[in-house]
């Protein structure tokens, strides 16, 4: 068997791992980066991009097919058509692109990539079986689990057949005539949305009563209107029991039964830490839950066994684990590092867009703050205008007593992109007056996000 | 939550001007009733300013130094109930407001640093020379120590969060005298300073300072100073002449030549006095200072660049001998043949010829019984160094033959007192008289 050492050892080249083998070499650290199916993880592969590429061009082909009927703007087309096999190698070129330049990025900085999978042999030790089927045996320092997630399958409903996961959801080779998504959590609401601007039927099937049930209610109402307005059905208070001819059994709260018909059923109810598969148990590792468990450095309770991204537990986002790679790696490097965010963004891109920082006015309420909230809406914001969506609003959340602002959440087209803005606004600790007194461009969303902390201070100028 | 407004008090005899000598708070203190707040001075006495209320310390009147009329605004106290200032609802109240015992684990820190429940004992501190901080260079005041509830996090840019990480800093531990209670960089530099930095653990040698303490020339002082000022107006010097027996020092040095000299090279007295200097105002830091009569500030430095007056071609140039303290004899004998040589040869920089803070002056052989050395503006003290001469001498009833010199120093005496100065050089005396104490660290 061959051999080989390292200081530090990544299992996971997703956005966690190959952030942190990119952060070490940087620093010379030797390290060494394993991955057992394709640089970039989830994100890159199966999950944040290809998602996003493929809502884009559903969005561009739904615009297309709105300009066939009437068109406010004056523009007309033909009756539109899609390539569905060319849109999936489109986006499978943004795919490889990003993944190969993850690559070259690893090998500049000089983070040795090993193909293959890894188990665990002890906290120090790891045997890689590579694609050859010959196996590794890498010794290291420090041992950096960064594994990802996996979706969670339902009991009645495994994977296979017509029954998916986002990953067969982002590569189709036909589009089904009739989907029914299960769970309108973000995953479901992005695919379900996309699928439906494609031309497919969609219903979606949500146990809680209300879509977006991890957002606060103003956020997803929006939402909701909009899944409406597209035609999408939505079964909510309801579950899925299991397959039947030609679709799906769901039953209701009052307990009663009804079918659904699906040529397809797509499963996204949630993701878990993947701690399986890789003799993980043999460390007895402290866990949170399902999660590896970690300290504010992502340290776990063994020494220098370290865990990052999705596999370390809630909220499983790519920006999280990458902020987590990189510090692990400086922490590793010698440097003096802790994992203390201000606030985590999410986004959510459903057609219109959630963006949530820090607290919501509720959250802010449930912590003992004393806060005030005050938002403004896009219908009175010139730009939305002018892009013919003024549907949602921005919200500003502040402490009461020194106006420092705890949280902001919007809703809306292309909101997606004030959340650099909200994000160091509150890593930067301003306050509503310094938000009050920065000049914002016009026409822009951005606008909408003054106002808003001019709104709770009293006095917006355009309401 | 009121605020209560401390105006400065009548002290009557029509004054209607008091100079601000001492603050006994700081923003962000908590004060009982009776606290001393302040010392301000008239022209005949200083007066000391206790709180009427209690409560916590919200702004202060001015810096030390200042002119302040009677009746003015001193100090802002934030307190229970009403309070006497009206218009407080348009002041946004401190997210700090907080107050009480955080929970902390960092005891030690938090010792150091609370605030004093008690007034501080009489004459804590010298009243007519409190100390500030020099805003250029200086570290400022020790900020209060942080006010936060259990559990309420304390907020900081992710630049100040890492920078205090790296230096292994609790954030929580942290006062924020930015917005809303926002740490900044500033609070970072006060709250090292005040807990002390280590000192640099150097292997061999004596070890660089580099700290510098800024004394304003107020109140008492600042009177003296005007008064020597107005009376010396062209020659504010005063010269002190002692004589100094350097026969154990001379043999010392022809020993130290007869072991050393070969590979470290010889010896002149010069050095062995530039160490006795360099130890002597470790105890009259006053020495080793320089007056900015303008803003009558005078600095006192930790650090020992020594003026060397030195007789050129072009006439008497001062090279600089930067980190005297940091040099032992033979290093510094090095450093004065080089800088002689680069200031006769014209080739000493700007910075080897500037920035002195206490000059020696020796004329060598020439240098006579007694002289009156002319000090090294803007600096304190000048020792000047006389001829060595062999001079009979009783010893225990005996005559002797020994080896005396005299120092002929001077001194500014604005800023410099006749009896410190005198004591100054009994301090060098002694270093020189008894030698092996130069060696001693
Ligand atoms: C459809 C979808 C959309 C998403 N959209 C977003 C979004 O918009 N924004 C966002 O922030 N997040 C999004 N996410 C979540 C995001 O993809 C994850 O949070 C992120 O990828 C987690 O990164 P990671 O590095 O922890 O794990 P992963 O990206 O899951 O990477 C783990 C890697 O480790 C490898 N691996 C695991 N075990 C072993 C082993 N034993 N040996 C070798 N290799 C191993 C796996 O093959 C995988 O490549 C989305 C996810 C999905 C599924």
């Amino acid at each position: 068997m061959k051999t080989q050492s390292t200081t530090l050892l990544v299992i996971g080249g997703g956005p966690a791992g190959y952030v942190a083998a990119i952060r070490a070499g940087q620093l010379g650290v030797p390290t060494v980066l394993v991955e057992g199916a394709a640089l970039g993880g989830t994100c890159l592969n199966i999950g944040c991009i290809p998602s996003k590429a493929l809502i884009h061009a559903a969005d561009e082909f739904e615009k297309a097919r709105h300009w066939s009927n009437s068109s406010a703007i004056g523009i007309h087309v033909d009756a539109p058509r899609i390539d569905l096999a060319q849109t999936v190698k489109w986006k499978d070129g943004i795919v490889s692109r990003l993944t190969g330049g993850v690559g070259a990025l690893l090998k500049k900085n000089g983070a040795q990539v090993i193909a293959g999978w890894a188990t665990i042999v002890d906290g120090k030790t790891v045997d890689v079986r590579t694609p050859g089927g010959d196996t590794v045996r890498v010794t290291c320092e420090h041992l950096l689990l960064a594994t990802g997630s996996t979706p969670v399958e339902l009991p009645g409903l495994p994977f296979g057949g017509m029954v998916i996961s986002s990953t067969e959801a982002l590569a189709p080779k036909t589009l089904p005539r009739r989907l029914v998504v299960v769970g309108a959590g973000y995953i479901g609401l992005e695919l379900g949305t996309a699928y439906r601007k494609l031309g497919a039927e969609v219903t979606v099937v949500e146990s809680a009563d209300r879509v977006l049930p991890a957002y606060d209610e103003d956020l997803a109402k929006p939402v909701l209107t909009a899944l409406k307005k597209l035609g999408v059905v939505l079964h909510l208070g309801c579950s899925v029991q299991g397959v039947s001819d030609g679709g799906v059994r769901v039953r209701t709260a009052m307990a009663d039964e009804f079918a659904l018909p699906a040529d397809q059923v797509l499963v996204a109810v949630g993701r878990r830490p993947r701690t399986e598969g890789f003799a993980l148990e043999s460390l007895g590792l402290d866990m949170a839950g399902r999660a590896v468990k970690v300290d504010e450095q992502c340290r776990t309770s063994m020494r220098n066994v370290w865990a990052i991204g999705d596999v370390t537990g809630e909220p499983m986002l790519a920006h999280r684990g990458m902020a987590q790679g990189e510090m692990v790696a400086e922490i590793v490097a010698g440097k003096r590092r802790k994992f203390a965010p201000a606030a985590m963004p999410a986004v959510c891109f459903t057609d219109p867009e959630v963006v949530v920082v820090g607290l919501s006015p509720s959250q802010a309420e449930a912590a003992g703050m004393d806060c005030i909230s005050a938002s403004f809406p896009f219908s009175a914001n010139g730009r939305a205008m002018s892009i013919e969506s003024t549907d949602g609003f921005v919200r500003v959340v502040a402490r009461r007593d020194n106006h420092l602002i705890v949280g902001w959440q919007a809703v809306g087209r292309a909101v997606s992109e004030l959340s650099a803005a909200f994000s160091q606004l509150i890593e930067m600790g301003a306050r509503l007056e310094d938000v009050g007194g920065t000049i914002h461009a016009h026409p822009t969303l951005g606008e909408a996000v003054q106002e808003a902390a001019l709104r709770a201070l009293g006095h917006a100028l355009h309401i | 939550m009121g605020q209560h407004i401390v105006k400065t008090p009548d002290i009557g005899e029509g004054i209607a001007e008091v100079e601000l000598v001492a603050w006994h708070v700081k923003v962000g203190d908590m004060v009982t009733e009776d606290q001393l707040l302040a010392d301000v001075m008239t022209d005949k006495a200083t007066v000391e300013i206790p709180s009427p209320v209690a409560g916590k310390v919200m702004s202060l009147g001015g810096e030390v130094g200042k002119q302040i009329a009677v009746g003015s605004e001193l100090i802002r106290i934030e307190v229970e109930g009403a309070g006497n200032a009206k218009d407080v609802d348009s002041l946004p109240s401190r997210g700090t407001a907080g107050v009480g015992a955080s929970q902390t684990t960092d005891s030690q820190v938090v010792a150091a640093r609370s605030p004093h429940p008690n007034p501080p004992p009489a004459g804590e501190g010298t009243k007519a020379a409190a100390v500030v901080s020099n805003a250029r260079t200086a570290p400022p005041r020790a900020a209060p120590p942080a006010m936060r509830a259990e559990g309420e996090k304390p907020i900081a840019s992710p630049a100040v969060r890492k920078r205090a990480w790296e230096l292994g800093i609790e954030l929580q531990f942290v006062h924020g005298s930015g917005p809303a209670g926002r740490i900044v960089h500033e609070d970072l530099d006060v709250y090292l300073a005040s807990r002390g930095q280590p000192m640099t653990a150097k292997g061999a040698g004596y070890a660089q300072r580099h700290e510098e303490q800024a004394i304003p020339i107020i109140g008492l002082r600042r009177k003296i100073a005007q008064k020597m000022q107005e009376a010396k107006r062209r020659i504010p010097h005063f010269s002190y002449v002692e004589e100094i027996d350097v026969t154990e020092l001379e043999a010392l040095r022809a020993k130290l030549n007869a072991k050393y000299g070969a590979e470290r090279g010889k010896l002149t007295l010069l050095p062995l006095l530039a160490r006795a200097v360099v130890l002597a105002v470790r105890e009259f830091p006053q020495m080793n200072a320089r007056f900015d009569d303008d803003a009558g500030v005078v600095t006192r430095y930790g650090a020992v660049h020594l003026g060397m007056a030195t007789q050129t071609d072009s006439g008497l140039m001062v090279p600089v001998l930067r980190h005297a303290e940091a040099q032992d004899p033979w290093g510094f004998a090095g450093e004065v043949t080089r800088l002689a040589d680069a200031a006769r040869s014209g080739k000493a920089t700007r910075d080897e010829l500037s920035g002195s803070t206490i000059t020696i002056s020796s004329l060598g052989p020439l240098g006579g019984i007694v002289t009156t050395p002319v000090i090294n503006y803007p600096e304190v003290a000048i020792i000047g160094v006389n001829r060595i001469v062999e001079r009979p001498m009783f010893q225990g009833g005996n005559i002797v033959a020994r080896k005396l010199m005299n120092l002929s120093s001077s001194f500014d005496h604005r800023v410099v007192d006749g009896v410190d100065a005198a004591e100054f050089i009994q301090a060098i005396r002694a270093l020189l008289e008894t030698p092996a104490m130069l060696f001693v660290e």
